[in-house]
């Protein structure tokens, strides 16, 4: 039987999804159905007054209004940060209290006020407009850069100044810094971004008075974690009172791993007014309240020698995390963040310095990549810099300070199993042509535009993670993966996995695997997700953890069955175990060739003992059935790393820049299915180009949100794109037993220095991302690069 | 969105009899629908105006190109008539917004609510377009009055745009890189008598350069813009553009649709 492994296998959800048949949250309506509408804050900061909910009460169709009064009188606790960080000086992190709806204050526009629950949802809406609430407006404290010389936002968190971390060792990257021959600096911003996932988020809980269960539609990347939050921490219900399912979700990019307010806020409710609460976002309100991504000003400086070796790395950093510490907005800018920075090279020495500060902004947490773009944004851009300072072309620079052995251990945190950079770059330099770069910078100045050409080599942390080295540092999980492979008596199969698709097409590449495991085709294997009453208790998926721990996972528990198998094979088969190999589906006993298949042991475990003439077939002392469930607890991070090589043409009369040639090589060890990872690629690509060239979320100095539609937010579109030139190298990774290194975020870690290198290329200086037409112009401007006289 | 009262009425006497101050023509719906979802507007009745077939359709003369107020972009764009009488008109059309806008939306409509950065509007200008309302005819210089405001007086309902047919023309627009709306939009037109240059996305409402216009009848080429002066003062200046950029973005594209032309 040919593997599956490898093969382009078409992804089965789509039918599904491209027909309309797909089930969301939003698609799920139970009778007696109620519907929730959100009064929220129109303000970045304010006290609040009072909230008169006396005639939105009263109005039509109106079943309960809930305020904040409301949910702290029923002890309802609080929003919670995930992972706790300690300062450089050993403190704990400050953190304000997080209520679901507001109670004393309220600190982001679209900060939750109050619910009213009406029986329609216009009914609910219009009923909203009723609610008076007072407000003592307060001046908002919005840039990233200022915060910390602003007022307080909390009275008990001076400077807003959540924490003040370092990793690395400052006096031995000054000494380091003092045998310099040069020292690079840059500035720069990491530009705070909207995550707009295609669906937006919804929440639908139905309780039932009479067994006290709560059963939540949520649109979750994470359902085990938001059944333990809303349990153990905001104490809705017992986890076993509350079924959490995340049905189909279209997209989350990470803005979707954790429960909000509304998820709380719907459970709560729904448990008061006895009936079904359903709350779906509508844009504008993804827009305001969705967790944003991002949002950094670094200053960092790289040491070197006039050969181009790299002697140190200093990194200062002040990541905004909006108004509150989110469940992942504390690690993303410290140890998804940190370690990275150095970037794929030897670094004798280094520190990463952050410090984190509350605003009146939405809250920041994980979005695409988490850390490891801002990461390799600065070192990426510094060791462009650095090439040009030194006159060095920009991929000898990277290949002089590559590592070449492994395990190498990086400089800040990470022992990097596997890895072959020289080879990813030179790939990346063949598909992408590099040596053609200058005949068709000629081609592109006939035409009046600059192009330019950037390179990005990368490496990042995923496949999240190792719970032992993730708690030490200060994580609320461990972060294993749960599986549980279950065979139905006539022999096909159900495998339960605690990760969680929203787009990556576990349904396809999981069945993929168990296939090749079990030898059952690809046909009879459903893959089953998303439930909590459903498999064992998993951690969901974000940081491209599904494939290297879940499917990790999928993996022992089919050994585990092929164990069992044997066992049940032999006794039906009448010989020694030992004797019994497993081979595509099928038990054989070499000398004889007996054989029973899978699905005939299957069948045998479901109906034990004796029938007639046909004696038990399990071996003495084994239970029935077929079933196993395994967790997998990954011993290290997987480090994808790859090279990727950008070419821009700017027209200077105009700044505008488009992007006409994009080259991708990636190592992501052992690649189950190349569609789907390509698939993946080409979405982070579409991230990071996004990142770089247009998406920007933008306040005002009073903390509105000014780009909060798609007429002023500008999400890229497929005219934005050329078609990417995509390549492959492959270093099997070490830690897992498919050698699978994480693929999700590549390209949006990779894409943003590589696009913006080539952008300063084109024009010969700095420019800061997104890099708009307006600042391109400007740039030429200053260059004396346009073809026309300025007005 | 608030509740209203819908009525689909057949001709333009039983449509403006209807019209009241709290009512709104609906044709294509592609700014109404949105801002009474969102609402930002809200209305007592809906009048609307796709089901009267006068306000349908092109005439295309020697001299003019008459084109209904219910006439989609798409239609506009797909004329054979019209892309051999003013192909700049047509190219106008086929780059508003998506397909799906240009399946709904109308010149009427897009003209009655005069978006400072729509495309229409400039056309209008540049091509000496006559507006034909149910009780008169405006030029196209006095019908834009100012940001989202025409002199269309309440229940007045436009039936067709009459547009010159000029020597040559040509429409340039930079496109905002989010809406895809003009952040400038440069409509050039060589008329026997003058040229106009009509400039949307850049001020509050659609305008006739007269420098560029001035500059282009001496010569129309595009280096007689060389030295032209473009003020960014009461320019639009935003998330995407300042005033500044966008006053040379109005000479960039001027001169990019001379050059086309």
């Amino acid at each position: 039987m040919a593997s599956l492994v490898g093969s382009r296998v078409e992804r089965k959800e789509d039918k599904k999804l491209l027909t309309g048949r797909g089930k969301y949250t939003a698609d799920v309506t139970f009778a007696h159905q109620t519907y929730a509408y959100f009064v929220r804050s129109p303000h970045a900061r304010a006290q609040l007054k009072n909230v008169d909910i006396s005639k939105a009460e009263k109005a039509s169709g109106v079943v309960a209004v809930l305020t904040g009064k409301d949910i702290a009188n029923d002890k309802i606790g609080g929003l919670i940060a995930g992972w706790r960080i300690k300062s450089e000086d050993g403190s704990d992190m400050k953190v304000p209290a997080h209520p679901p709806l507001a109670n004393e204050s309220v600190n982001y526009v679209g900060d939750h006020v109050a619910v009213v629950i009406a029986e329609s949802l216009d009914e609910a809406r219009n009923a909203a407009e009723l609610v008076k609430v007072d407000y003592k407006i307060l001046k908002a404290v919005v840039k990233t850069d200022k915060a910390m010389d602003s007022e307080s936002i909390y009275k008990d968190i001076p400077k807003n100044l959540c924490f003040d971390w370092l990793l690395g060792d400052r006096a031995k990257t000054q000494e380091a810094f003092d045998k310099a021959d040069k020292i690079i600096k840059i500035d720069l911003i990491n530009n705070r971004l909207i995550p707009n996932a295609m669906e937006p988020r919804a929440a639908n809980a139905d309780y039932n008075p009479s067994t006290e269960e709560i059963t939540l539609y949520t649109t979750s990347q994470n359902p085990h974690l938001a059944r333990i939050i809303i349990s153990a921490f905001n104490g809705v219900a017992p986890e076993n009172k509350l079924r959490v399912i995340a049905p189909d979700v279209g997209g989350g990019f990470g803005s979707k791993i954790y429960p909000y307010a509304e998820e709380v806020v719907c459970s709560w409710a729904s448990k008061k007014i006895e009936r079904p609460v359903k709350w779906v976002a509508d844009r504008t309100e993804s827009f305001l309240s969705d967790c944003h991504g991002r949002d950094h000003v670094t200053h960092a400086e790289l040491a070197v020698k006039n050969d181009g070796t790299f002697l140190g790395f200093k990194n200062e950093t002040i990541a905004n995390l909006g108004a509150y510490a989110s469940v992942f907005g504390t690690v993303t800018p410290t140890y998804l963040f940190g370690p990275c920075a150095t970037g794929v090279y030897k670094m004798p020495a280094a520190y990463s310095n952050v410090k984190a500060v509350f605003t009146n902004t939405a809250p920041v947490d994980a979005y695409r990549g988490a850390g490891r773009p801002e990461a390799t944004y600065t070192i990426e851009t510094l060791v462009e810099k650095a090439a040009r300072e030194l006159g060095m072309d920009p991929a000898e620079i990277r290949m002089k300070n590559f590592p070449t052995q492994f395990p190498f251990q990086q400089t800040l945190v990470h022992s990097v199993d596997s890895g072959d950079y020289n080879a990813g770059l030179k790939k990346a330099m063949e598909v992408g042509d590099y040596k053609g770069f200058e005949a068709r910078k000629k081609e592109s100045e006939s035409k009046g535009k600059l192009r330019g050409v950037g390179f990005c080599s990368y490496f990042e942390a995923c496949g999240i993670a190792p719970s032992a080295v993730v708690m030490s540092l200060g994580c609320g999980i461990g972060l294993w993966e749960s599986a549980e492979v279950r065979f139905n008596p006539t022999g096909n199969v159900t495998v339960f996995t605690g990760s969680h698709s929203h787009g990556q097409g576990h349904d396809t590449t999981f069945a993929q695997i168990a296939a090749d495991r079990l030898g059952v085709p690809l046909e009879n294997i459903e893959i089953s997700h998303g439930d909590t009453d459903k498999g064992p208790f998993g951690y969901g998926t974000y940081g491209s953890r599904s494939l290297t721990v879940g499917g990790t996972a999928i993996v022992k528990a089919c050994d585990k069955i092929v164990a069992k198998g044997k066992k049940v094979a032999a006794k039906m088969l009448e010989v020694n175990e030992s004797d019994v190999e497993f081979k595509d589906g099928e038990f054989i006993v070499a000398k004889s060739n007996q054989k029973k298949t899978i699905g005939e042991v299957a069948f045998a475990c479901y109906l034990p003992g004796t029938y007639g003439e046909v004696k038990s077939p399990l071996p003495e002392g084994e239970e029935p059935g077929l079933k196993e469930t395994s967790f997998f607890d990954p011993g290290n991070f997987s480090f994808p790393a790859g090279s990727h090589i950008c070419e821009v043409e700017v027209d200077p009369d105009t700044g505008n820049t488009e992007v006409v040639k994009y080259t991708a090589v990636d190592d992501f060890g052992t690649i189950i299915n190349p569609l789907i990872v390509e698939g993946q690629v080409h979405g982070g690509l579409a991230q990071g180009i996004g990142q770089a060239l247009y998406e920007n979320c933008h306040y005002d100095d009073t903390g509105q949100l000014v780009t909060a539609s798609y007429m002023d937010y500008t999400m890229p579109r497929a005219d934005n794109f050329p078609e990417f030139n995509l390549g492959f190298t492959c270093t099997p990774a070490t830690s897992n037993p498919l050698g699978t290194k994480g693929c999700g975020e590549a390209g949006a870690i990779a894409a943003p220095p590589a696009v913006m290198n080539a952008v300063m290329n084109a024009v010969g200086t700095e420019v800061s991302m997104p890099a708009t037409a307006e600042k391109v112009w400007k740039a030429c401007q200053k260059m004396n690069k346009s073809n026309s006289k300025a007005a | 969105m608030k509740t209203f009262n819908y009525h689909s009425t057949k001709d333009v006497k039983e449509a403006t009899k209807l019209a009241s101050s709290s009512s709104a023509f609906l044709a294509g719906g592609m700014t109404t629908l949105p801002s009474m979802k969102l609402g930002l507007a809200s209305y007592k009745d809906i009048i609307d105006i796709k089901r009267i077939k006068k306000l349908s359709g092109i005439k295309v003369s020697g001299k003019t190109v008459t084109i209904g107020a219910t006439t989609k972009h798409a239609e506009v764009a797909h004329s054979k008539e019209v892309k051999k009488a003013i192909p700049s008109l047509a190219a106008l059309a086929e780059g508003i917004g998506d397909p799906q806008v240009r399946n709904r939306g109308t010149i009427g409509g897009s003209i009655a609510n005069n978006d400072p950065s729509a495309d229409y509007p400039s056309a209008c200008i540049a091509l000496n377009a006559t507006i034909h309302t149910n009780n008169r005819k405006v030029s196209a210089d006095k019908f834009f009055t100012g940001m989202f405001e025409t002199s269309l007086k309440k229940g007045e309902l436009i039936e067709a745009v009459e547009f010159q047919v000029p020597e040559k023309s040509c429409y340039k627009k930079y496109p905002n890189p989010a809406s895809r709306y003009a952040i400038v939009g440069v409509y050039v037109a060589k008329h026997k008598s003058a040229v106009n240059v009509a400039v949307t996305g850049a001020k509050s409402c659609v305008y006739n350069d007269q420098n560029i216009s001035g500059a282009l009848s001496k010569s129309f080429s595009s280096s007689a813009l060389d030295n032209v002066k473009i003020s960014s003062s009461g320019m639009n200046s935003d998330v995407h553009a300042s005033a500044d950029y966008r006053a040379n973005m109005v000479k960039i594209f001027a001169k990019k649709a001379v050059e086309a032309c």
